[in-house]
């Protein structure tokens, strides 16, 4: 038995030892969800005679953390998943070889935070306050204007927001309370949090806890606040999977200036990849209409290219930021751990 | 182990020497797969650039912040194992001693939590206990009471009964293993020297038992001293252990060079409590025999009160969660049955590659966890065997060595193996057959601590009767050895196929190609909004806790000796 057991050891090391890079292959290495309708990937198979593999490396935290790490020697040949909160990390790690796509051209500039082009933007989405509706309209509560609102007595212990040092909304809503309240002055951000936490606010660690247990307005819930940081685009995925679809939306997003933080999304080509051809091609085809349309029912993120039309479910229920909190990828690069550090000791302890 | 007939033996001295390289596989993969990825991490994070960065260390002992970490980490791990094996010891008591219907079914379903992925305990206890749940909508009702009287959410509390929960079966299963093999004249001359009730328990049972109650606690208090989704699931922001604080660091901060110093400071401290434990663990020399334990039905009134007990609190601690989890999958709304989340596994409506079709995770977990049990059950018997030589100054270092993998964070061996193996012949960090071998680290010790104190036991002159009598040394070991630790054997396949089912930490920190297994098919589903995908997370767990159930049970068939049925 221990024989078969040694040999059966070394076939498997023999069988799964990669095969050679063949020209014709690319690696895309993203995170845990990332997603695409099979026939939108196949189209581009066939055109293009590259066969796409695909490797998952958990979050975005975690796959921005791996790119560095094996930077001398590249999991694929592009990445896709890096978003503008880890921007800067990764570009000054030199992880990106500079690719300027010819469909850039079209997208608007607000999106094209690399000026040597080593990342291309492909999509964005808005970190919100959902509500439940039902629960709004039974109180007459008006809905909260702005984050400052969100600390008045009327809203104590209605909302769940997310832990910033595990969880990617919850440092996104962090930011966009640092870009409202600013870090010094007579009211900062730690200010505004402290007022939060009297208010009785609820810090789950990751965005599941939050906006399954926690919030009262997701289908089935038996959470007991109406309001959680969560997505522009949840609304329309709610009603997109609900049993049956309903007159209307049983959530809503707040959308009010300055209470969203606009997270956008990166691809970039690996410095030292086996295919960095092939590569480029992928980056074309990510900011083609044909991804761009396919992405919000996929990943439930909007598309950077305005050609690219959106589905009726979020053409109906989804609402953008017109003037959501912005704040600069390398001042946050450079300041997030003091303000999480900041953060964690005014919140948690 | 090996004895003076073998070696007088010319003939068999080749054999010998194959013997005692085999011994030394395991060791081998350990530091391949374990020690050296281990090493490559904490070169990178303490040397970035060819300078030694002490940064870390210095930040850890000047914060209060974790030396608070540090003393809850333990201390909360002290209390678990404590209350866990409060609860195994009477139960492992009754399973040995008493016969009764659905035993095997009764133990398999104990053994069922460990699978389960923290998020979907946690949403099995909030349908449970939560402010809006079962026992509390129940009693506000009941009582007419304003507000739910069982407030549990991110308390110590939960924690301590999650661990429970999950660790209970390890416990129960290694002790009740051990314990059928015992003599059972040992405990009848007590009792006819007039040892009763508490007597019994202190003097004659608890010493009889103690390696395999140490065995146990030591599993257990390493699993919930290195405890992550529980404490930050059920626990929230304000409650971390040390492995939380590593994660913390080393994904969402990227402080590696912190990150590196609180697992280098969480693997010394786990080394020093191995160590004592391994002292401990003095063996004694119990008179093991195969097929002696007499199980019977439960007799007298407090026989029957005590079988009736045990089974009413593990149902309530142990099922009554899980029945919950399984009455909210098939619940759509307030009181509608459905089993359409069952039927939406299985279709694709908006034809997406990430789509796992129900068959195929099962499959590939099913893969997975019979490669690790094979992997684990192999390397942790011939681990065993070079162990059981207790008296070697090496083995005293070596026992702990076998132990680590458990003490080690995922994230910090995921980050390792990607830096370590990654040019050939080891060019295995984005190969599908990474998950398998990382789950083996975690099954090993298992295998290891439940075969270990059955081997201990064999007495040496049953082995040299034996060869006496002309048997060969694979005889020996057929006919003598394996009879003896095959109850061990089990217990440690069905935890290492139990590890591989319901782990998901390593999967998640090793690049992967597409071979999503249940647990990541369920995380997919828990990431995104919408009742559906919640629906379809907790149908893909109950289907999880099937497969384990009939996994569990198939092995056990396995079981060719009829050694001690319990």
């Amino acid at each position: 038995m221990l024989y078969r057991l040694l040999v059966m050891v070394c076939i498997l090391l023999v069988v799964t030892a990669p095969a050679a890079a063949q020209d014709a292959t690319i690696t895309l290495v993203t995170h845990d969800s990332f997603n695409v309708s099979e026939d939108v990937l196949q189209q581009f198979q066939d055109e293009t005679g590259i066969t796409v593999e695909i490797l998952r490396a958990g979050d975005a935290g975690v796959l921005v953390n791996q790119s560095i790490l094996t930077k001398d020697n590249p999991l694929g040949d592009v990445l896709f998943g890096i978003d503008n909160t880890f921007l800067g990390r990764a570009l000054a790690a030199d992880v990106f070889a500079p690719y300027e796509s010819p469909l850039l051209a079209d997208v608007p500039d607000e999106f094209k935070l690399d000026p040597e082009n080593r990342v291309t933007p492909i999509d964005f989405g808005d970190v919100c306050l959902n509500y439940d509706v039902a629960y709004f309209d039974e109180t007459a509560l008006p809905l909260p204007e702005s984050l400052a609102d969100l600390t008045k007595p009327e809203y104590k212990g209605l909302l769940a927001v997310q832990n910033p040092a595990t969880s990617s909304p919850g440092l996104a809503f962090l930011l966009a309370s640092i870009a409202n309240f600013g870090d010094e002055g007579d009211y900062t951000y730690l200010d505004f949090w402290s007022d939060l936490v009297a208010n009785d606010v609820y810090i789950s660690d990751d965005w599941t806890d939050a906006y399954f247990a926690q919030f009262s307005g997701s289908s089935g819930s038996m959470g007991t606040r109406p309001l959680v940081v969560s997505y522009a685009s949840s609304p329309p995925v709610e009603v997109y999977f609900m049993e049956t679809p309903p007159d209307t939306a049983p959530t809503g997003s707040i959308v009010a200036d300055m209470t969203c933080f606009r997270q956008i999304e990166f691809a970039g080509v690996l410095a030292g990849a086996r295919n960095p051809e092939g590569a480029q091609q992928f980056i074309d085809f990510m900011l083609s209409e044909a991804f761009q349309e396919d992405m919000p029912l996929q990943m439930f993120v909007f598309p950077v290219n305005p050609a690219a039309e959106l589905p009726e479910v979020f053409a109906q229920y989804a609402a953008v930021a017109e003037n959501p909190a912005v704040l600069d990828a390398d001042l946050i690069d450079a300041k997030r751990e003091e303000w999480i550090q900041a953060w964690s000791e005014t919140v948690l302890r | 182990m090996d004895t003076g007939v073998v070696r007088n033996r010319p003939a068999l001295i080749g054999a010998a020497w194959l013997r005692h390289g085999l011994l030394l596989v395991p060791l081998l993969f350990l530091l391949v797969f374990f020690f050296y990825p281990l090493l490559a991490v904490f070169a990178v994070s303490l040397w970035p650039d060819g300078q030694l960065d002490l940064s870390g260390f210095a930040r850890i002992v000047t914060s209060d912040y974790y030396r608070e970490t540090l003393w809850f980490t333990f201390w909360q791990a002290a209390v678990s194992t404590a209350l866990t094996l409060a609860l195994a010891l009477p139960a492992a008591y009754v399973f040995v001693r008493f016969r009764f219907p659905g035993k095997s079914l009764w133990l398999a379903l104990a053994t069922l939590p460990f699978v389960l992925p923290t998020i979907v305990v946690a949403s099995a206890f909030s349908a449970l206990v939560g402010p809006r749940g079962l026992l509390n909508t129940l009693l506000m009702s009941l009582f007419a009471l304003p507000a739910p009287p069982i407030q549990l959410d991110r308390t110590l509390a939960i924690i301590l009964i999650v661990h429970v929960f999950y660790n209970v079966a390890v416990a129960l299963r290694l002790i009740a293993g051990f314990w059928a093999h015992q003599n059972p004249r040992i405990e009848e001359a007590a009792r006819v020297l007039g040892a009763h009730g508490w007597r019994l328990w202190w003097y004659v049972r608890l010493p009889l038992l103690r390696p395999a109650i140490l065995a146990a606690a030591a599993l257990v208090f390493i699993f919930t001293f290195t405890s992550f989704g529980v404490v930050v699931v059920l626990g929230g922001p304000r409650f971390a252990t040390l492995e939380v604080e590593v994660y913390r660091q080393a994904v969402n901060l990227f402080n590696l060079p912190v990150a590196a110093a609180l697992s280098l400071v969480q693997i010394v401290l786990m080394i020093a409590m191995l160590v004592v434990y391994t002292r401990l663990q003095k063996s004694i020399r119990l008179d093991f025999s195969a097929a002696v334990t007499v199980t019977q039905p439960p007799r007298t009134l407090s026989e029957r009160l005590l079988v009736g007990a045990t089974l009413t609190v593990m149902s309530i601690f142990l099922f009554l969660p899980l029945a919950a989890l399984v009455m909210t999958s098939i619940t759509v709304g307030e009181t509608g049955l459905t089993l359409s989340y069952y039927a939406g596994l299985t279709s694709n409506p908006r034809g997406s590659v990430l789509f796992v079709p129900p068959i195929q995770a099962i499959g590939n977990s099913l893969v997975f966890a019979l490669v690790t049990t094979v992997l684990a059950v192999g390397f942790g018997l011939l681990s065993a065997y070079l162990l059981v030589n207790e008296r070697s100054r090496l083995v005293r270092w070596l026992d702990p060595l076998f132990m680590l993998p458990l003490a080690v964070s995922a994230v910090t061996l995921g980050f390792g193996f990607l830096v370590a193996l990654d040019e050939p012949p080891l060019n295995l960090r984005s190969s599908a057959l990474l998950i398998p071998l990382a789950h083996t680290l975690v099954a090993m010790p298992f295998v290891i601590r439940s075969v270990l104190p059955a081997l201990r036991s064999i007495p040496p002159n049953v082995r040299e009767a034996a060869q006496v009598l002309g048997a060969s040394p694979a005889v020996v070991w057929w006919r003598v050895d394996l009879p003896l630790i095959s109850r061990g054997v089990l217990v440690g396949a069905i935890f290492a196929f139990t590890v591989s089912m319901g782990e998901f930490g390593a999967s998640l920190f090793v690049a992967r190609p597409d071979t999503p297994t249940i647990p990541i098919a369920i995380f997919r589903l828990l990431g995104q909004p919408g009742a559906v995908n919640y629906g379809q997370a907790l149908a893909m767990s109950v289907i999880l806790l099937a497969v384990s159930a009939l996994g569990f049970l198939l092995i056990e068939r396995l079981r060719t000796y009829g050694v001690g049925e319990f």
